[in-house]
């Protein structure tokens, strides 16, 4: 019986560990899948705070931390609303914000190809801001974070997305070029498709944007 | 015993029920409005929630027992509240304060402009305006002329601020002194700075009202920040109309360190061929350039830097002789410059930051006049003797400071140091007749000063502090208080207030002399009100200043000597600056205007009248647009400045007296600068290259700056730029190092 009784002990101790990571996958999941259909500020916003409220806790998953970060960059993006310049004291403390949370999932996963492409976003962000005096500094930065993010995983498709969206829309003076931007939207919903995500709360985001960018190419 | 079974999985199943307790409230700030977006957590839980736009909140959770209630928004403190969850709904509204920010807090802008990408009110230009203002001719000076509280004095090198003379305006690098900023030049012709704007990340320019960490300055402080590590490993080459450079920059692997190297020769003769002179240049301006220079990194916050500079140049010409008509005044200049800068600063802990730097120079000139005949031959003629004449300067300088700073409460700061200034300077003057008379001056200059950035709240902010300097030349010490507050009353909008009395050595001109000489003094007075949206900057000063102790001179032997500090003078105005960036799409300008209002008796002046290089009304518009369709930067500059007073002054055996008064002609200037830059769009950029087209005074306007006089007296004739208009073309192609391969590299 004594058998019994520490086999139940053992057996309700594990139940709670199991608990306890249940916990974790189920808030992560709730605030994963709203990514996709995510769109507003206070939406992002949201989001920002369920996750970093996770990484707090948690302490030690890099996940939260960059869902976290990625949650900011979204903000500044929705704040700069398209716009090119002139909104640098409006976005830079969301990128700054996303990169004190980016340098954090770092610090607990090194050599993260999905950790780049946030890098990528905030270096774009803070370039978007005030490109005219930014873009000797940040657009290296952009290119160097994209090129590491390919070259850790080549099998990830969120560095092409978001280098089709970059050629999407770039002006052509600058670059830009929507047949280019086919071509890689195509190549990353090829990747998307033998892409398997290490779980449901790792990184799987950006197939629907890339369908969207698709549909309005065709 | 298999009772107990269903006790312990009842008790197991009691830990998992799902007792909830809400809690919900609103949210405030210290000013009562609601605040949206604060992010409400219970601490080490993931059960929170985020205001919504009434500041209200609600949520669930399942936690027990004592928990810590966090609530979070950028921009403002962290404020956690204990509670108690017991199933029963908790009520908690809160007002939540400001955190001590740089970005929200009140800035102590008073009397400053800031070029550089700190997110401050007081940065209201950045790096590269310095570089593409139409006027500006790519010297940071000529950028902050279009800025309200400088004079347009195109005769002589150096910023004239608010009624003061240029050698009134002091110029540091890294901390430390520059003693010889500008090229030696020639009479009634400006020189440029030496130092390529470039290897500046930050320029303060202070109008007046500067910090105590800064002295000998009556007027003006320009505090330069040289750049730390490069993005990355470039080379750059450039060919111009007047000249080529070339450089290398490398960053070492693991970005901790970098070195480079440039070299520059400027030749003015094919330029000069093309665009006549008011000078015969028997030999045109001629530059050899070199700089060095590198940064390591002493720790993740220090930073160790070397920058170290030559040059060798030299010019001759004549000019149709004023004093002899049908002669010819002839002028030669060689000079030799050689700077160097170290610098260290290091966080050291505890909010304990060190700023320490040493530069040492050594500056030669040597300069010949004389007089030449209508074929050009040296001739000497009885009674202009004078005008022969060879005149050596050797100036070696050393400057030594060190900054020590922390931080005390918030944004509070506390700084400390000393700064000691050595210069030697001999002065060599060979008369027609051969005769030798050398001069020697040697200054150590100690002072120690201190300084507080006292932030009552976030909005009131008050900077105190004093400097102490002992002249071992003059035998002399004084004690300059300095104080300004600041007051932000709405997010955009901040007024301040600035009080600082200044002093400064007589100028090296005038020493050695045979009398006791003081410090200058002057004694400033401004306000300022400043409303910046990032976008819109709108700022207005006024400013009284008042001098005490100038230098005034007299006769002796025909030669001017100072003869003691009863100068006197003041100077009062009203300056306004618009830049606007919103209202017309794609294109950013801004619009200076200051009124000056100033008198002194100083030098040789008979009584206290307006110098001749004070202007009431100085007026710029700064115009910028890129063009994306043309990947062109278009930049285009108007400066304006009323009628300055000239006069003559002459020596009648007792006294300084006019003996003829005028004011010139208004100025106008516009110029016009297109930056060409193909690189925009192109694939895998790595090659970064910029043209340039630049016309300064495109509309060929004659502009006076002045009026001379013959040595009798009897014919004067207007000083004039070299040439009416110039027109400058050049092409700069840096070449980035591409790092990507290795990246890559080193990723798999």
């Amino acid at each position: 019986m004594k058998k019994v009784l520490f086999l139940l002990v053992l057996l309700s101790g594990s139940v709670i560990l199991n608990a306890q990571s249940d916990r974790y996958q189920k808030a992560m999941q709730q605030n994963v899948i709203a990514i996709d259909t995510t769109r507003t500020m206070d939406g992002w916003r949201e989001l920002a705070n369920n996750f970093q409220r996770i990484a707090d806790a948690e302490k030690t998953q890099w996940l939260p931390f960059y869902y976290a970060a990625m949650s900011h960059v979204m903000m500044g993006y929705n704040l700069a609303n398209g716009q090119l310049g002139g909104f640098a004291d409006k976005t830079d403390p969301e990128a700054d914000q996303a990169e004190q949370l980016l340098n954090k999932a770092e610090a607990l996963s090194k050599d993260n190809s999905e950790i780049y492409c946030i890098r990528k976003m905030i270096a774009s962000l803070r370039l978007m801001a005030d490109p005219m005096n930014r873009y000797q500094e940040q657009l290296p930065l952009v290119a160097q974070s994209l090129e590491k993010a390919k070259a850790l995983d080549a099998n990830n498709p969120r560095p092409y997305v978001l280098e089709a969206q970059d050629k999407f829309y770039t002006p052509e003076q600058y670059g830009g070029s929507k047949t280019e931007a086919k071509v890689l939207f195509e190549e990353a919903l090829k990747k998307y498709e033998t892409f398997k995500p290490a779980s449901d709360i790792h990184p799987q985001w950006g197939k629907g944007q890339v369908q969207f960018f698709l549909s309005q190419l065709k | 015993m298999l009772k107990l079974v269903p006790l312990i999985l009842l008790t197991l199943s009691s830990l998992f029920s799902e007792a909830q307790t809400v809690i919900t409230g609103k949210i405030k700030d210290s000013r009562n409005r609601p605040m949206a977006g604060v992010s409400i957590a219970i601490k080490d839980s993931y059960d929170g929630a985020t205001s919504d736009s009434l500041g209200n909140f609600r949520f669930k959770t399942t936690d027990k027992g004592a928990q810590i209630l966090q609530f979070t928004s950028i921009g403002f403190k962290l404020l956690e509240i204990p509670i108690n969850l017991d199933g029963s709904t908790i009520t908690q509204n809160v007002v939540m304060k400001e955190e001590p920010n740089e970005l929200t807090a009140v800035v102590i802008s008073v009397g400053t402009f800031e070029a550089s990408d700190r997110k401050r009110a007081a940065a209201i230009l950045s790096p590269l305006d310095v570089v593409t203002t139409a006027s500006a001719n790519g010297d940071i000076t000529g950028a902050l002329k279009t800025l309200p509280g400088t004079q347009t004095v195109g005769e002589t090198a150096g910023l004239f601020v608010r009624g003061g003379t240029a050698t009134e305006t002091k110029t540091f690098i890294d901390g430390t002194l520059v003693n010889n900023f500008f090229f030696s030049s020639a009479p009634n012709i400006a020189a440029f700075s030496r130092f390529s704007p470039f290897i500046f990340k930050g320029t303060v320019f202070s109008t007046g009202g500067y910090s105590a960490l800064y002295g000998q300055a009556l007027s003006s402080a320009l505090i330069l920040e040289s750049i730390d590590l490069p993005e990355q490993s470039s080379a750059s080459f450039g060919l111009s109309v007047i000249g080529l450079n070339a450089g290398f920059q490398d960053l070492s692997k693991k970005k901790n360190s970098s070195w480079g190297v440039n070299y520059g020769y400027t030749n003015l003769a094919p330029a000069f061929a093309v665009f006549k002179q008011q000078q015969d240049y028997s030999k045109a301006p001629e530059y050899h350039n070199a700089d060095a220079n590198f940064r390591i990194k002493t720790s993740r916050t220090g930073i160790l830097k070397y920058y170290g500079y030559w040059n060798k140049s030299q010019l001759a010409f004549t000019n149709n002789s004023i004093d002899t008509p049908g002669y010819y005044d002839k002028f030669s200049l060689r000079n030799t410059n050689t700077y160097h800068n170290f610098s260290w600063r290091e966080n050291l802990g505890k909010g304990w930051k060190l700023q320490t730097g040493v530069s040492f120079s050594l500056n030669e000139d040597h300069i010949k006049s004389g007089l030449q005949d209508a074929a050009k031959k040296d001739i000497l003629l009885p009674g202009f003797e004078f005008k022969q004449f060879g005149l050596v300067n050797k100036g070696s300088f050393f400057n030594a400071r060190f900054v020590v700073e922390k931080r005390i409460v918030g944004l509070s700061i506390l700084r400390f140091g000393s700064e000691y200034n050595y210069s030697d300077e001999k002065t060599t003057f060979t008369a027609y007749n051969n005769q030798v008379f050398p001069q020697e001056v040697k200054e150590n200059l100690k002072a120690v000063f201190a300084e507080s950035d006292i932030y009552i709240t976030n909005n009131i902010a008050a900077k105190v502090g004093a400097r102490w300097e002992q002249s071992n030349l003059l035998k002399k010490k004084n004690l300059a208080p300095r104080l300004s507050l600041a007051y932000k009353f709405s997010k955009q909008a901040q007024a301040s207030l600035a009080y600082g009395e200044f002093y400064q050595n007589p100028e090296r001109k005038y020493l050695p002399s045979n009398s006791a000489l003081t410090f200058s003094k002057a004694t400033h007075y401004i306000a300022q009100y400043l409303k910046t949206s990032g976008l819109i900057t709108f700022r207005a000063e006024v400013f009284y200043k008042k001098y005490d102790a100038l230098v005034k001179t007299t006769s002796i032997n025909g030669l001017e000597q100072a003869a003691n500090n009863n100068g006197y003078g003041d100077a009062k105005g009203i300056e306004f600056f618009w830049r606007d960036k919103k209202t017309i799409k794609d294109l950013d300008y801004w619009i200076s205007y200051s009124y000056l209002d100033t008198k002194r008796d100083f030098l040789n002046y008979p009584m206290e009248i307006m110098p001749n290089f004070a202007a009431k009304h100085t007026a710029s518009l700064v115009v910028k647009k890129f063009v994306q369709a043309w990947k062109m930067n278009l930049n285009g500059a108007y400066n304006f400045a009323s009628g300055r007073p000239y006069y003559n002054i002459a020596y009648d055996g007792s006294n300084y007296k006019f003996t003829d008064k005028g004011e010139t002609p208004d100025y106008h200037n516009v110029s016009f600068s297109i930056n060409y830059l193909p690189f925009i769009g192109k694939k895998n950029r790595k090659v970064y290259d910029v043209y340039v087209l630049q016309v300064s005074n495109i509309l060929n306007l004659k502009q006076v700056y002045n009026y001379q006089y013959s040595y009798n007296g009897l014919r004067k004739e207007a000083v004039v730029p070299p040439s009416r208009m110039f027109i400058f073309i050049g092409a700069f192609i840096s070449i980035g190092t591409d790092r990507s391969e290795e990246i890559i590299n080193n990723g798999l």
